[in-house]
């Protein structure tokens, strides 16, 4: 017990909040969390936002983010409590005994200096190491986490290294002062999923080198049990489960759990494309001004009415830009559109207003995608009234119509956009979508932003939708444990070419393509020892050539 | 909205402002003297029967004072409802319309902004009659350009965000995106901008009047009074401070009311009532 990296005990959190017009209260973040982390060992913390796992995360450190105290229980950290140092005792902590890896490292590092002063600041700052020691263990450190040309990487500044490579030198950083305990924040969610598994594989052998102890935050089940020896599930700031990793990825005992476990396993039957597309792409070639390098080149793609056509690709592939040229936000430098049996005008401005009512779209980020000086009725409704000249009673009760089809119920006429949930702005997005009753709706990483659960509910609902609506979806996403649940078409893009484009079981069928075979096998799965066999079979193929 | 959570400055500005309106709105009635009526002796001190003794005429201070108000209060308002609306309308447009009417406009503004106010003022007044109609617009006019340019920096903020490309998407004219979609989130600023431009046309109209091309006499206005007063000082005589101190207690307390409805419509939490 005594020999515990890291014990907490009955911690209990708050924090102030100041409702505007009230008198301000403290309110429980987390409550009666008990946890222990032995030397060398990983801790997966996981749950929802709004769970308290980043809150747990930071209290070894004794920080707490904006007005957030730590008002009860333990935390020791090698055998004494935090607690109760003061500020000249968590200074010593902080940086010696305690790193922090956050989740966005572009944002983490100082653009105006160079990698190497800034992985080496903590040490010098804590008198661990010389100059030149530091700068030893920081070269030994970036080969241990696979960085190109280790002895020089240093020299480099943060823009001149991919974002990848930035969050392994952020955990270079971390490891530098030699700390026993490292947290972790979600250090891969901002990744595209092929550059994930490099991360996480560099980050894995990192920690088995150095021996170091971690609290691995994330929200994603399938990437923490890769890494973690123990999990512990968070929901609303209390402990849902606390186990071994095989325990809880193979036999889950809590309900919550089984949930997280079991997410993505919408089953979707797969149709068969029609002789005639609804929308047809040719040979688009587009660029965002002339005279800028093309974004997108000679994409072709088809859709037919009713069905879904998933575009995968990793940031920077051009499936957005994709969206926006359909649209008619960016007219393509040369190809066309085909929408229900006549050209559509390149430029929104040609479009008429039927061709706007049977295209409809939805956003990634549902908060920005409504006003947030309107209501939900204003949203939903203004469709209806632009559209089909609706007022009155009629509009308001096919608004209510509307709000039943996405499960949420009257009572929600009234709310501002601020008075909603993550998961309840992005159906009313799809109300607003629908309202216009529209042919072809494009869906933007629509799920990206959300909850794992959130994010199936929002899926079922979409599927619910296609077959009583009849409406097409083009999903745009970088997901593709998604694309497998929804598609019946997918589209393949890689820097701004569709690289594979089929059906489904095509698609997903062996022989892949090099691009289509490093996306699939890049997806975490919720299995312990996945992400062994996925660098170990990549390594064989790369031998094998 | 209790009164016991608005911060004290707040109040006073508010108990302050308030004061001033009553003063303003019932001035016929408050007034004992009529305002360019001559009741007693040049700059008689302080008496039971002239409170604030008399001005340069022999007429009473006190009742010029209060219809002094009145003119000081309503020009500066109508100025500032002027500058709002033509600033703001026309700010957002520029931000919503972009390009070339963007740049005509900006740049048209910023030539009026090169002219020091004061100034350009001063020489339109000189040619043009001096009325109070004139006198609101010009102010109002000046003015805007600073309105548009914060309304203007706002909106183009708001003109990116995704719920007016939806709103674009969906085919939605200029006028809805104008006025339903980018104005109601720009407000919270701009009200706040609003006490402050009164502010600045109170102390502008006073500048204007006391050089003489404000309000014309007999009418009352606070810089005026100042402006015919001002040898009183000499002999001693506190008649020109008085319209002075009004100038600047009225700028303080409705300068405190627009700092605290600033605070609360930019706070995070409180956005959505302002």
């Amino acid at each position: 017990m005594a020999d515990n990296l890291l014990d907490i005990h009955n911690l209990k959190i708050e924090a102030t909040v100041r409702p505007p017009g009230e008198k301000p209260r403290d309110i429980t973040i987390v409550e009666d969390i008990n946890l222990s982390l032995e030397k060398g060992k990983v801790l997966g913390l996981i749950g929802e936002s709004g769970a308290g796992k980043s809150t747990i995360g930071l209290s070894p450190a004794g920080y707490g983010r904006g007005g957030v105290r730590i008002t009860g229980g333990e935390v020791r950290v090698n055998g004494r409590d935090i607690l109760q140092s003061g500020a000249r005792g968590l200074r010593q902590l902080r940086g010696k005994e305690v790193c922090y890896v956050a989740q966005s490292a572009a944002a983490a590092f100082n653009p105006a200096h160079r990698l190497m002063d800034q992985v080496i600041e903590t040490t010098l700052e804590h008198k661990l190491a010389t100059r030149e020691e530091a700068e030893a263990r920081a070269v030994a450190l970036f080969r241990t986490l696979g960085l190109p040309d280790p002895e020089h990487f240093g020299d480099r500044y943060p823009h001149q290294v991919s974002g990848g490579q930035l969050q392994r030198a952020m955990t270079a950083m971390a490891l530098c002062p030699q700390p026993d305990l490292i947290i972790f924040d979600e250090p891969t969610t901002a990744l595209d999923v092929t550059t994930q598994i490099d991360v996480l594989a560099a980050i894995k052998d990192a920690i088995r080198e150095t021996g170091v102890g971690a609290l691995y935050i994330t929200h994603d089940l399938a990437v923490v049990a890769q890494i973690a020896d123990e999990i512990m599930v968070l929901r609303d700031g209390a402990m849902v489960e606390y186990g071994e990793t095989r325990q809880i990825i193979e036999s889950p005992q809590q309900p919550y759990t089984q949930a997280l476990v079991s997410v993505r396993s919408i089953q979707h039957r797969q149709q068969t494309p029609a002789e005639s597309p609804l929308l047809s792409a040719r040979n688009i070639t587009a660029a965002y001004a002339t005279g800028l390098p093309d974004v997108l080149s000679d994409v072709s793609i088809g859709l037919s009415e009713g069905q879904t056509l998933a575009v995968v690709g990793e940031s920077g592939s051009g499936k957005s830009t994709l969206a926006r040229v359909i649209t008619g936000l960016l007219p393509p430098r040369e190809g066309d559109i085909e929408f229900d049996g006549r050209t559509l005008s390149a430029a929104l401005k040609g479009r008429s207003k039927e061709d706007r009512r049977q295209l409809q779209m939805i956003y990634q980020m549902a908060d920005v995608a409504m006003n947030p000086r309107h209501t939900v009725a204003t949203i939903i409704g203004r469709p209806l009234t632009f559209y089909f000249g609706l007022r009155g009673e009629a509009r308001r009760k096919r608004v209510l119509e509307l709000l039943d089809e996405i499960e949420m119920g009257p009572e929600f006429y009234d709310r501002y956009p601020a008075e909603l949930s993550g998961g309840q702005k992005q159906r009313v997005c799809i109300a607003r979508a629908l309202a216009a009753e529209p042919k072809l709706i494009i869906c933007d990483e629509v799920t990206s932003a959300l909850d794992p659960l959130v994010a199936d509910g929002i899926l079922k609902l979409l599927l619910r939708l296609q077959q009583t609506e009849k409406v097409a979806y083009l999903f745009i996403t970088h997901d593709l444990a998604t694309v497998k649940a929804i598609a019946d078409s997918i589209a393949v893009m890689y820097q701004g070419r569709v690289v594979r484009y089929g059906t489904k079981s095509e698609v997903l069928t062996p022989p892949f393509d090099d691009y289509t075979d490093l996306l699939l096998s890049s997806v975490p799965q919720m299995k312990v020892g996945w992400l062994e066999e996925a660098i170990d079979s990549r390594r064989m193929a790369s031998q094998g050539h | 909205m209790k009164l016991r959570n608005i911060p004290v400055t707040a109040l006073i500005g508010l108990a302050l402002t308030t004061f001033f309106v009553i003063a303003a709105v019932f001035a016929p009635w408050i007034a004992p003297y009529s305002m360019s009526e001559t009741v007693g002796e040049m700059w008689a001190s302080s008496s039971a029967t002239h409170l604030m003794g008399t001005d340069n005429l022999g007429r009473d201070l006190f009742s010029r004072m209060l219809f002094g108000a009145r003119t000081t209060m309503m020009i500066a308002s109508l100025a500032t409802v002027v500058a709002f609306t033509l600033g703001s309308v026309l700010g957002i447009l520029a931000a919503v319309l972009g390009g070339w009417v963007d740049q005509l406009m900006s740049r048209g503004i910023d030539l009026l902004m090169s002219i020091p106010t004061l100034i350009f003022a001063l020489v339109v007044l000189s040619v043009m009659p001096s009325t109070i109609t004139v006198l609101i617009l010009v102010m109002g006019i000046l003015d805007s350009t600073r309105v548009y340019r914060l309304a203007r920096a706002v909106a183009v903020d708001i003109n990116v965000q995704d719920f007016v490309e939806a709103a674009r998407l969906r085919g939605e004219g200029r006028a809805w995106i104008v006025f339903r979609e980018v104005l109601p989130n720009a407000l919270s600023p701009l009200v706040a901008e609003l006490g402050l431009r009164f502010i600045f046309a109170v102390l502008f109209l006073s500048s204007l009047s006391f050089l003489g091309l404000g309000v014309q006499p007999p009418e009352a206005d606070w810089g005026s009074m100042v402006r015919e007063n001002r040898q009183g000082i000499v002999f001693g005589v506190p008649a020109a401070l008085i319209p002075a101190a009004a100038i600047a207690l009225l700028a303080i307390s409705v300068n405190l009311v627009a700092d605290w409805i600033l605070r609360r419509t930019t706070d995070l939490k409180g956005g959505r009532g302002g």
